[in-house]
């Protein structure tokens, strides 16, 4: 039964375990590792790790299974998942199938019964890295990995995007989301406030303005944001066309970039749901769910923003407002999803900002009752009942 | 926001003794909050009544009050140091209740007294009350289980009608669970409705919607004055709801919830904070999910460190109770740094990359009488946490860290137990909560019954079933390939698995240490991992270990002289909290003096598991294994084996002997070995009470022939007088003979073998009791550390009778022959470092009864009232320093003397009504007090207040005497009538009186005649104020049996030996006549 598989970074750290997921003798993409402690199936669906293969450091995975509503996108993105010890049984009534049999039928390899304490500790060190794995042999692997590119460089948002639009919600507010790998609780928090039509990444400024939006939303994503300049483009023309927008995590960088202002690369990226982001003008501490290898630096932006969250674990900025205009724009994740529920204050904040636009004092929230929401993309695959 | 300025002082208030349910962890969580708030530059004043605590040392606060934990004490402390705030939050139950009665009297939380801070008089009151507690979270929109108070049957009925079947019923005002019951059918209701209205004094019970089978969590939360609020922990139970969470298996993180259903588990958590007004610091918040459908419930929550925050810092590496102390003086999380990374600030959630297993212990088999059925009340004596990097590991770990002969989950002699049970038999024994119930689950997985079988009968939730297939599947698996065939894969997954060597050595027929070396050959060797707060995410050099079985090792080789102290694993009744004590203050004093320390333990609540104690931590089980691993990973100098208690000296034997520091197991054994220990005795010419040794009845019979009844008969090695009886008759003999050689079979502690023979002693009556503690060195000198007069008469365990420093009436010339006689069995024993010594004092014949070459259970009590740290001073010793050069570094100093003080024992009989708190040979005290005065008397008032058991001041005395007592009678009569008590006494007893002249106010009858007014009548009614009753020999039930239940029932003192009556007579007349004063050790020790 057991499959013997390896782990094969580009820098020839080998590592020993077994084959689960979907069979295939070489995977490859970029190692990276996630420290939540539950949310795998909202990490493993998330659009931005296209391109990537995820470690998680908690050993158990798979323990309460899968189900439908748990969904980030409409299929997975990512190259493969690494794990200590996936579960042969999952115990939880929200389930309709296990993680395993999820990830064959999306074609997803994983390798399990690593030492992935082992793996964090050198990503950490090495920073994020090409590797391969599989039940290939070693060189093999180590030549998959070598020529792994990672995902510097790489226009990954084409990969996920949606190619037509399509709208859900209802209610006075009219908002675009850019989908450049949008998650599926950003699309529900979103239609609480108003209808939402979301657009491929590569919509030009013209197109969204002539739907008349009262505001536009930018999305997560995979990869470098150097890799998407048109969006950078749209972004610009929209902000300087005083549109209220709000921007996530690849959605701040752009708008970062669209303002002329820098990125670069961390040295293994923020990836957990335990960050303490601080509000720089209340100095309050929230709690934050994080997924990004690159990160806007602020002083290539100096006197057009106004540093509004810092991150304070490494001091690298989390979020900003736009001087003179009516974006503003966070790293990290206040939808969660996974993750703590500390900053969902954000998605009131875009709302008062897309009402007090259209000169009205407030705003309606319809509160998600269940785990239903209406609207969003099917699940492309089905998973066993 | 920084540390606030407004305030210099604060008194930090203690738990107390260590009884069940708040135990070692309040020592802990203590010892950080007073190292944190002096580090502030705080004035710290601490009053705890419990000696045997690291807090207590007078190195931890500026003023230590060892003083009785009431009201009336407390205010006279404030009123001497005039603390500008008190923090109640760090001592547990005890702490919230005092503050709570001090707001009541006016003496703090109000303007111009003390402020409250961490948690102020109307949060406690919120969260303490169920009902506002209930009707608080109702309010902020979170459900709890449906509930309703009765006072009579028809309100009952009412109750029910409107929250419907099944219920759960909880007595108001009620020991020990007693009417506590359960109902599915209307007719179990009316009778258990019954049932708990009788049991209540106020006739009240609570009557809940049963959620048994639910499954249990909790999450350990922080909140700060800017409203910043984290989650350290959660917590699942193995157990489903029914079980109380202190008795539950619980796993830490949660191992089953989604994350939609966590987050919102933690939102909730985070209401119910606010709601309740914890404005900083740590607090529990317990919930129930329904498996079925996900519906979520508040249970409770305790606003204030306690057991499970003690859990969940081990766990997580996040000092819950060190941050709880800078938040309440106003620091935020985000300006506190992350003790272990440093470089992170501890506004954070800690992200942990391996699974933690807390397994509670018991102490049933010395509770005859209670049905070993756990649920709704913990019951519960201590615990072991274990680390692995799966659940099956860390479950392995610590089901063979309990110490109870097992050797992991099952495949290990004792499971032979389970071959008797039929499939439904043993199906019915999963579905019974008890100690045993892992044990039966892997019996029944690995019989072939289906998880979803064993999870319809247990609700045990099936993800654990199902990671315990795994452990069961693969020793089937192993079993086939054998011993030989084994490879390295095979081998790691075994391991992998939580296999303990000695589990592989029985499986395969071979020894452990082949076992050991076989997989060490092909390269399967533990690998050690570092608890860092954050999976790794960051660098750390947290000096806090676990061992797993992985492809790279963590430990930094060092260089250093490296020196392992062995822990002492679970608490148990024995051996608790004393030896924590010893072990950190040897880590202490060899860190001063130059050495890395290295401590192995396994017992989550103490303070030798607290990472900042010594250089560093494996949190590992206490076996030869895996302290074998820790030393070869290590490479120590020396290990103390010798002030952990009885855990680690068993061990002593199975480690490599050339680095065991102080006396060696040779000399260890020679104590132990009765054989050995008679020659010594006679060479020496010490008088010791007539025995010998024996392994079968017919042995025991021939002793007893020679030496006459009544004989002590116990078990050898073994602590805490475990299956120790006295036994008058050759019938009574022959049982317990064969009750010994049952627990053999079984591999239970105290079980027979030629190695571990039975001890038979003449029982030595009406003798004094005496304890020694003393030093000796390398060099032969010797120093007296204390010497202890027991207050109970031989024959009831020196661990639950009272004793005095100095001793109040032995003559000056008997203690200097026991101190002759405790010199010359060091200098026999060669001992280098502590010995106690048991002296039985009959007359002027001084007996001795027993010596241990080690750390006994009163160093902390005589260091506490002399000021010379015994333990600091042995484990130097251990190390090569002489007495002479610990003198002129000043750590050894002479006992400062001009005061009494007083140790007593803290019983556990509230909880377990149907045991007879009668004292005997087997130790049952769960915790000590200690009462400090100029003289005797007032030092034993004083120590009986503390153990809540104040003497009275009016009310009646109620007395009945076995004949030999009955002399000593007629003095304990006269002296209460003295004290203005009115005398009610037995027909016996009071015939006898009278006989003397002295006529008693009241007779009684005996109980069993059932013609009027009964002592149980009037002990419930409050006539009766104290009770002297001496049990008259074994048999059933006696009266005497049910005097002492309703004494213990109605919280009236009792005491079960004439000698304890004339010291509370003598106390009480002292108390009378000098108004009670307050000291601070440090004014005592003249610091
Ligand atoms: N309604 C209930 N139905 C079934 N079991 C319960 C219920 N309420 C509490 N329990 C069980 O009793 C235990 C103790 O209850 P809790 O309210 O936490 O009291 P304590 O203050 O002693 O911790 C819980 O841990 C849980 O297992
Ligand atoms: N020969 C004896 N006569 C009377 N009492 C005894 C005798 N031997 C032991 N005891 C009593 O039994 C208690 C427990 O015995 P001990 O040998 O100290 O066991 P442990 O090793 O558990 O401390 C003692 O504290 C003492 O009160
Ligand atoms: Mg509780
Ligand atoms: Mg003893």
């Amino acid at each position: 039964m057991i499959r013997e598989a390896l782990l094969v970074l580009s820098d020839g750290e080998v590592f020993e375990g077994e084959a689960i997921g979907a069979e295939m003798s070489v995977a490859a993409g970029e190692v990276v590792f996630n420290t939540v402690l539950s949310g795998y199936q909202e990490v493993i669906t998330d659009p931005s790790y296209a391109g990537q293969i995820i470690t998680f450091t908690t050993p158990h995975i798979g323990n309460y299974g899968v189900n439908l509503t748990d969904f980030e996108s409409r299929r997975i993105f990512c190259r493969g998942v690494i794990v200590r010890e996936m579960a042969r049984r999952r115990s939880n009534w929200r389930a309709t199938a296990d993680l395993n049999d999820m990830l064959i039928a999306y074609g997803i390899p994983g390798i399990g019964g690593i030492d992935t304490r082992r793996l964090t500790r050198h990503i950490r060190d090495t920073g994020a890295i090409p590797g391969a794995f599989g039940t290939a042999d070693e060189s093999t692997l180590r030549a998959a990995a070598l020529v792994e590119p990672g995902t510097d460089g790489v226009d990954l948002v084409a990969q996920v995007t949606t190619s037509q639009p399509y709208t859900l919600g209802s209610g006075t507010l009219r908002i675009i989301a850019y989908d450049f790998g949008i998650k599926h609780t950003i699309l529900r928090h979103l239609s609480e406030y108003g209808e939402v039509t979301v657009v491929p990444a590569r919509t030009g400024a013209v197109d969204v303005l002539a739907l008349k939006p009262d505001g536009v939303f930018l999305s997560n994503g995979p990869g470098d944001p150097a890799m998407s300049p048109c969006a950078v483009d749209a972004i610009r023309e929209l902000v300087e066309a005083g549109m209220p927008t709000f921007g996530i995590c690849l959605g701040h960088q752009l708008l970062c970039r669209a303002l002329g202002g820098e990125t670069f690369k961390l040295p293994f990226g923020h990836h957990g749901g335990n960050h303490p982001v601080q509000q720089v003008s209340s100095g309050k501490v929230e709690i934050t769910s994080q997924n990004h290898n690159f990160c806007v630096d602020p002083s290539s932006l100096d006197g057009r923003i106004e540093v509004t969250h810092l991150n304070l674990n490494d001091h690298t900025n989390e979020g900003m407002r736009v001087n003179g205009a009516n974006a503003f724009s966070v790293q990290y994740h206040p939808e969660a999803g996974p993750g703590p529920h500390d900053s969902q204050y954000l998605f009131d904040q875009f709302a008062r900002l897309m009402a007090s636009a259209k000169g009205r004092s407030g705003f309606t929230r319809n509160s998600m009752t269940g785990y239903e929401t209406p609207g969003l993309p099917t699940i492309e695959l089905g998973v066993a009942g | 926001m920084p540390k606030r300025t407004d305030i210099q002082s604060i008194l930090i208030i203690g738990s107390g003794p260590i009884v069940i349910g708040q135990a070692c962890e309040f020592d802990y969580s203590g010892t950080q909050a007073c190292r944190v708030l002096k580090e502030e530059g705080y004035r710290v004043i601490l009053a705890n009544s419990n000696p045997a605590t690291i807090m207590t040392d007078p190195d931890f606060a500026d003023r230590t009050y060892i003083e009785p934990l009431t009201v009336e004490v407390l205010a006279k402390i404030i009123e001497r140091e005039k603390p500008d705030a008190v923090l109640p939050t760090l001592g547990g139950q005890t702490g919230l209740n005092l503050a709570m009665e001090l707001f009541h009297a006016g003496l703090v939380g109000v303007p111009g007294t003390p402020e409250l801070i961490g948690a102020n008089a109307e949060s406690i009151e919120t969260a303490e009350n169920r009902e506002k507690f209930k009707q608080a979270m109702i309010e902020i929109g979170l459900d709890v289980p449906p509930s309703g108070t009765a006072h009579n049957m028809e309100e009952a009925m009412e109750v029910v009608a409107r929250i419907g079947l099944p219920i759960i019923i909880r007595p108001a005002y009620i020991l020990g669970g007693r009417g506590t019951g359960m109902a599915a059918t209307m007719e179990e209701f009316v009778k258990a409705a019954a049932h708990g209205l009788d049991a209540s004094p106020v006739s009240e019970i609570l009557i809940e919607t049963s959620i048994a089978g639910w499954k249990e969590y909790e999450l350990e939360v922080m909140r700060d004055r800017n409203d910043n609020c984290v989650i350290v922990c959660s917590i699942e139970n193995f157990d489903p709801m029914g079980v109380h969470t202190g008795d539950s298996i619980t796993v830490a993180p949660a191992q089953t919830l989604t994350d939609v259903e966590y987050q919102k588990m933690r939102d909730a958590a985070f209401a119910c904070l606010r709601r309740v007004g914890v404005e900083t610091g740590g607090s529990n918040v317990q919930f129930a999910l329904n498996p079925e459908n996900g519906h979520m419930v508040v249970i409770e929550m305790n606003p204030r460190v306690s057991r499970s925050s003690a859990l969940a810092s081990k766990a997580t590496g996040f000092p819950i109770a060190k941050i709880a102390a800078r938040l309440a003086v106003g620091y935020t999380l985000d300006e506190i740094p992350n003790d272990i990374t440093k470089m992170t600030p501890a506004s954070f959630e800690p992200s942990i990359d391996y699974v933690v297993t807390k397994i509670p212990r018991w102490a049933f088999e010395k509770l005859p009488g209670t049905s070993g059925i756990l649920g709704t009340q913990m019951q519960s004596v201590g615990e072991a946490m274990a680390i692995g990097r799966t659940f099956p590991e860390s479950f392995q770990k610590g089901l063979r860290s309990l110490e109870n002969g097992r050797l992991g989950l099952n495949c290990d002699p004792a499971e032979k137990q389970y071959d008797a049970l039929d499939d439904a038999e043993l199906l019915r024994l999963c579905n019974v909560p008890t100690p045993e119930r892992p044990f039966h689950l892997g019996e029944a997985l690995r019989r072939g019954m289906s998880v979803d079988t064993i999870n319809a009968a247990t609700k045990v939730d099936v993800w654990f079933l199902d990671q315990m297939l795994m452990i069961v599947e693969e020793r089937a698996h192993l079993a086939t390939l054998g011993f030989s065939a084994m490879t390295k894969r095979d081998w790691k997954r075994a391991k992998r698995l939580g296999f303990s060597d000695p589990q592989l050595g029985y499986l395969f027929g071979v020894d452990e240490l082949d076992v050991r070396k076989a997989r060490l050959d092909v390269g399967v060797k533990a690998t050690f991992k570092t608890v860092d707060t954050c999976a790794a995410e960051f660098a750390a050099q947290t000096p806090y270990h676990y061992s797993t079985y992985e492809d790279t090792d963590e430990v930094q080789p060092s260089d250093g002289k490296k020196v392992i102290i062995l822990g002492s694993g679970p608490n148990r009744i024995g051996q608790g909290i004393e030896f924590d004590y010893c072990c950190v203050h040897a880590s202490f004093a060899l860190r001063d003096a130059g050495y890395e320390t290295i401590m192995i333990n396994c017992n989550p609540e103490t303070v030798s598991t607290d990472y900042d104690t010594s250089s560093r931590l494996y949190f590992e089980p206490l076996t030869r294994e895996d302290v074998l691993n820790v030393i070869e990973a290590e490479n120590p100098i020396g290990i103390v084996v010798s002030l952990g208690g009885q855990t680690p000296l068993k061990l002593a034997g199975l480690l490599p002997q050339n680095l065991i520091v102080g006396t060696s197991p040779e000399s260890i054994d020679r104590a132990e070995d009765r054989e050995l220990w008679n020659v010594l005795c006679n060479q020496l010419n010490i008088p010791q009470p007539a025995g010998g040794t024996a392994v079968t009845v017919d042995e025991a019979l021939a002793i007893t022939d020679q030496i006459g009844f009544p004989v002590l008969v116990r078990p050898s090695y073994v602590l805490g007088g475990r299956g120790m009886r006295i036994v008058n008759d050759r019938d009574e003999l022959v049982s317990a003979m064969s009750e010994l050689i049952g627990f053999g079979a079984l591999g239970k502690e105290g079980g027979l073998s030629a190695e571990r023979p039975v001890l038979i002693d003449r029982f030595l009556e009406d003798a004094t009791e005496v304890d020694v503690d003393a030093l000796r060195d390398a060099t032969g000198e010797v120093v007296i550390g204390g010497v202890m007069e027991h207050v109970e008469e031989a024959g009831v365990h020196s661990g639950d009778s009272a004793c005095a420093i100095p001793p109040p009436t032995l003559q000056p010339w008997v203690i200097e022959v026991i101190e002759h006689y405790a010199t010359s069995i060091a200098h026999a024993l060669d001992v280098k470092g502590l010995i106690n010594i048991q002296f039985a004092v009959r007359g002027n014949q001084v007996n001795v009864i027993e010596a241990n070459p080690r750390a006994s259970r009163t160093v902390p009590f005589v260091a506490k009232a002399t000021g010379v740290p015994l333990a600091k001073i042995a484990s130097r010793i251990m190390l090569g320093a002489t007495l002479q050069q610990l003198r002129e570094e000043g750590l050894l100093k002479p006992p400062v003397t001009g005061h009494t003080s007083v140790k007593e024992a803290v019983l556990p009989f509230n909880r377990f009504p149907a045991v007879d708190p009668a004292l005997g040979p087997e130790m049952r005290s769960t915790g000590e007090v200690m009462g400090i005065d100029i003289t005797f008397g007032l030092a034993f008032a004083k120590s009986q207040a503390a153990s809540y058991s104040a003497l009275p001041t009016d009310g009646s005395l109620f007395i009945s005497l076995k004949d030999r007592d009955k002399p000593a009678g007629i003095i304990v009569a006269k002296r209460f009538r003295e004290r203005g008590l009115k005398i009610i006494a037995t027909k016996g007893t009071a015939a006898y009186l009278a006989r003397f002249g002295f006529d008693v106010d009241r007779t009684l009858s005996k109980l069993s005649d059932n013609e009027g007014t009964s002592a149980v009548d009037l002990i419930a009614s409050g006539e009766i104020t104290f009770i002297v009753n001496t049990p008259s020999g074994s048999g059933g039930r006696s009266d005497g049996s049910h005097i002492r239940t309703a004494a213990v029932v109605h919280r009236v003192s009792c005491v079960t030996t004439v000698e304890a009556a004339l010291a509370a007579a003598q106390g009480m007349a002292e108390a009378a006549a000098t108004p009670m004063t307050v000291r601070s050790l440090q004014e005592f020790h003249g610091l």
